[in-house]
């Protein structure tokens, strides 16, 4: 296969077309660009979109890392992997500080981003106003007049029902005081993470058709109410029981036996990090 | 734990592939690629329709990857398009130079060239045949040779005006300016609303078969406003060209011919009430068309109503919502969304948890 397909799976038309749609794209953060999206080898609401903004994007210098729900080692992220390396022979990695390009499904990484990085996020559903309105020609009418009423009723409703906005992950922000902007489904807890973000978040939705971004330093904002201010996922007082983290997003694991409720990092190669960390402290310090 | 998070993702997923090569090949027999491509030519053809690929051999080697699953293989074919340069476009193909193999007409007897049944199993009872259990190359042989020692098999089959020329002669169709616009190309740009006909057409004839017949079927049945004739429905061989190196002279006498496609060519006849001089409506036909790569009859029809349903707008029925058609008909999008709820979810089910237990709180 490897010689079969050209260096990054497309041919280099198709690759400078997404590009343009990318660039397109930091110049106008937020707002959700139309791009040709191809058809890829993997199913369309698997990734396709960051998939071919990655592809798009990859040089041979390039270190990459993929992520799925928080995990390098889930089945779709070694599967996106394995494509990406396949084709290109970048190098891999698990480690977030180390990587120049992350391409992730839901998460952004428990590890500060930094300047020159790029993150890649898979957006399933790009529209925020969705849900209020189905129609594409009347939503993008709303963008254009930056009507988002719609998106603030969802959650005055949601305040109505459960007494409090119930939104789960993907709760939608406004991106540099002008678009308002789905952030893909990653959880409320990485909402502020893109806020003054120093890397470049581009986030590509392949059956939807869209390209949209977060250049770096960005202002975004989660949307609330003055009296019903942005709340993140709250664990308690839980801790992973790996690594000891707090203040990270966590995985939360029932005992099939006893019935015990337990809590893992979310963020797997964030947990390894600090494990070996905690060894080598040790280690160093018995030495 | 699930599928996720713990190491070893890999190997089972290697596994998992070997596994599926080996259901397979579990019976110890590999189908002959030439096999698919000579006896399941419906097959092929709906494939190269949904790939929006008009290439046999390629569609016949995804069908034996895909074990002649036709979503799998739409999927494998349409990911291999994404891969090759648009070197040419052809020039503009008129369905009236199709050599026509068949071409029936429901809207008047007797046409110009006759009704041409062609081979069709519309007449055919569909009783499952025991006697195919036992055919074989040489019995298919000597069926082929004593066929054509016995009937008159036209070298080129005719080149027939179109049915659609009479309801026009007598000043019954609608009639509407000729079009030449370059078409858009959805594969190109992102497709926007409202649409253009020539980007609605294209998404029609690769949409699904199943789901362009159940959306014509509906509007059909009374979720639309529609009443259609066949008008005409061929099918046959499409010759295709490109501009030669002289392009610039539009000569085509300069153009080259790169081969023929197989295809099915529809135009239904509906009536629409028309506004007359003396202030009151009369009746004439607008039509509605439908065309498709290979022999797909039942989608080509379903798209002609289709693409009446979206010209003529009825906020009554969805089918005459374009968004609401064009955006849910294709294969590779709709099994590709539906199968990603196979993914993990759990980040987003632990927002979803936390949300619930909130509100419950809240709520107390």
């Amino acid at each position: 296969m490897k010689s079969f397909y050209n260096y990054a799976f497309f041919d280099e038309g198709s690759k400078r077309e997404i590009r343009r749609a990318a660039l397109k794209a930091v110049a106008l953060p937020g707002y959700q660009v139309p791009f040709a999206s191809r058809e890829m080898p993997i199913a369309r609401g698997w990734g396709t979109g960051g998939l071919q903004l990655t592809l798009s994007l990859i040089g041979r210098s390039d270190v990459l890392k993929v992520i799925d729900q928080g995990s390098d080692d889930s089945v779709n992220a070694v599967s996106i992997r394995a494509f990406i390396r396949g084709t290109t022979g970048v190098e891999v990695t698990e480690d977030a500080s180390a990587a120049t390009i992350i391409q992730s499904r839901h998460r952004i990484p428990e590890t500060p981003l930094r300047e020159g990085q790029i993150i890649v996020l898979q957006v399933p559903l790009p529209e925020p106003l969705r849900l209020f309105e189905p129609s594409e020609y009347k939503t993008k009418r709303l963008h254009a007049e930056k009507d988002y009423s719609g998106a603030y009723l969802v959650l005055f409703e949601e305040i109505q029902r459960y007494g409090r906005v119930s939104t789960g992950a993907d709760h939608p922000v406004e991106v540099h005081g002008r678009y308002v902007m789905a952030p893909s489904p990653i959880p409320r807890f990485d909402n502020p993470k893109l806020d003054k973000n120093p890397a470049l978040v581009l986030l590509g939705a392949g059956r939807e058709k869209k390209i949209y971004a977060v250049p770096p330093y960005t202002e975004v904002r989660s949307l609330d109410f003055e009296d019903r201010p942005f709340r993140v996922e709250d664990f308690g007082d839980a801790v992973c029981g790996l690594c000891g983290a707090s203040a990270v997003y966590l995985d939360e694991l029932v005992d099939g036996e006893t019935g015990a409720r337990t809590w893992r990092c979310n963020d797997t190669s964030h947990c390894a990090s600090r494990r070996a960390a905690r060894s080598e402290g040790r280690a160093s310090h018995a030495g | 734990m699930g599928y996720i998070a713990v190491k070893g993702g890999q190997p089972a997923i290697e596994a998992s592939i070997e596994r599926l090569k080996f259901e397979r090949l579990r019976s110890g027999r590999s189908v002959e690629v030439a096999a698919i491509e000579a006896g399941m030519r419906s097959l092929v053809e709906q494939v190269m329709s949904e790939g929006s690929l008009y290439a046999e051999s390629v569609a016949a080697l995804a069908l034996k990857q895909a074990e002649g699953s036709p979503e799998e293989a739409v999927f494998i074919l349409r990911a291999f398009r994404s891969t090759l340069q648009r070197s040419y476009y052809s020039r503009t193909i008129e369905p009236e130079s199709m050599r026509v193999e068949r071409r029936i007409s429901s809207c008047f007897k007797d046409i110009p060239g006759g009704q041409l049944l062609g081979a069709s199993a519309d007449y055919s009872h569909r009783l499952i045949d025991p006697t195919l259990r036992t055919e074989d190359d040489a019995s298919a042989r000597a069926f082929v040779d004593d066929y054509l020692g016995r009937s008159f098999e036209p070298l080129r089959p005719p080149v027939l005006p179109k049915v659609r020329d009479i309801l026009a002669a007598d000043g019954l169709l609608r009639g509407f300016p000729p079009n030449d616009a370059t078409p858009d190309d959805v594969t190109k740009e992102g497709l926007e609303f409202p649409t253009s006909r020539s980007g609605r057409l294209q998404v029609l004839t690769r949409g699904q078969t199943g789901a362009v017949t159940a959306l014509g079927y509906a509007a059909l049945r009374g979720y639309g406003a529609i009443h259609p004739t066949v008008a005409e429905l061929r099918f046959g061989h499409l010759p295709v060209y490109v501009a030669g190196s002289q392009a610039e002279s539009g000569d085509p006498d300069d153009d080259y011919y790169v081969g023929s496609i197989r295809a099915t060519d529809v135009e239904t006849a509906i009536p629409v009430q028309v506004p007359d001089d003396r202030g009151g409506n009369r009746i004439e036909f607008e039509i509605g068309y439908g065309f498709c790569f290979g022999r797909n009859e039942t989608k080509a029809i379903a798209m002609s109503l289709l693409d009446f349903c979206l010209e003529r707008k009825d906020e009554r029925y969805p089918t005459h919502d374009e968004e609401f058609v064009l955006m849910h008909i294709d294969s590779v999008e709709a099994t590709g969304f539906i199968s990603h709820l196979k993914l993990p979810h759990y980040v987003t089910f632990q927002s979803n948890l936390d949300s619930a237990r909130a509100a419950k709180g809240a709520r107390r």
